[in-house]
């Protein structure tokens, strides 16, 4: 009984780490009124993946430095930045993997070669049974 | 020819199930580190955040010497726990700046009165534009900026006390 009744506390207790209490970004969850430009940044944001809850791109997840990080593309991109300095901006700061459009480079090569290697070794082979089914 | 074949799909099979206890056995890191380490401090100024303390700009961090630069916030668990081991550091004769992320004065003020104030200046990082111009991730984070403003080393999570020797033999280094 005392195991349940604990259980059922912990169920209902808030997660240990706490969030802030500023107010967020208004851009944050505000679209630019350019829809052009809200179409840019918004591209931009399913590209970038959040530093935090890594699984996520910082348009889908609502960690609150995905919503800083929104609230950051925005106003670049307001103030005239393209979406690729933006990118690259990022990438200095936290490397490649903070872009889930990996660039070409030797360490990702096999990432790139793998389907092409795949394809390939799928033409032989259905190439082998046509072959023989022909016969 | 068709003998070997058939083995195919057991070999790949295999392998796959290799990869995939190799990489159960040793999961990836997930700490993102920042790339920012030898380079300089990105510039900025950011306001004080409690009253009687001045603010931090980037210029205040390349007077000559190293010094340690920490990133917290007054809603954050793991800030607290490393408060003993700054004013440790600050024992010891390590200048400290801080920025307060996401934070409101007076929460600023409480925790540093409840936990200790080992800080030199303090600014306030409303939306986190330093700490992401940094490639900082989470909070705590700590930096070793040299004399000439160049980020040295980054220590990521709180300070615990069995980092501390680590974290002078880096400060040493940053002279």
């Amino acid at each position: 009984m005392k195991r349940l009744a604990a259980a059922l506390l912990l169920a209902v207790a808030g997660p240990a780490l706490s969030a802030s209490k500023a107010p967020p970004d208004p851009l944050s969850y505000t679209q630019l009124e350019d829809a052009k430009l809200e179409a840019q940044a918004s591209a931009l944001m399913h590209e970038i993946r959040c530093v935090f809850c890594q699984g996520q791109s910082i348009a889908d997840s609502d960690a609150e430095i995905a919503s800083d990080m929104r609230a950051m593309v925005r106003r670049r991109i307001a103030a005239g930045e393209t979406p690729e300095q933006i990118r690259s901006w990022l990438i200095d700061r936290y490397g490649a993997w903070v872009a889930y459009d990996p660039p070409v480079e030797p360490l990702t090569w096999p990432l790139w070669g793998a389907p092409v290697v795949f394809i390939l070794i799928g033409i032989w082979l259905a190439r082998g049974r046509l072959k023989r089914r022909r016969r | 020819m068709k003998r070997f074949i058939l083995w195919v799909p057991l070999g790949l099979f295999v392998g796959f199930a290799l990869v995939v206890a190799i990489m159960l056995r040793n999961p990836s890191e997930p700490v993102i580190r920042s790339q920012m380490i030898g380079k300089p401090l990105p510039a900025f100024a950011l306001p004080p955040g409690i009253a009687g303390k001045p603010g931090l700009s980037s210029r205040d961090l390349a007077q000559g010497g190293p010094r340690l630069l920490n990133l917290f916030a007054s809603w954050c668990i793991p800030c607290a726990v490393e408060s003993p081991q700054l004013m440790r550091l600050k024992q010891l004769g390590v200048p400290i700046d801080a920025v307060a992320v996401r934070d409101r004065p007076d929460d600023i003020k409480a925790f540093l009165e409840r936990w200790g104030d080992p800080f030199q200046r303090l600014g306030l990082d409303p939306n986190r534009h330093v700490m992401i111009a940094i490639g900082s991730t989470a909070l705590p984070e700590s930096f070793i900026v040299d004399g000439k403003g160049i980020i040295r080393y980054q220590h990521i999570g709180e300070i615990r006390p069995e980092h501390i020797p680590e974290l002078m033999r880096q400060l040493e280094r940053a002279q």
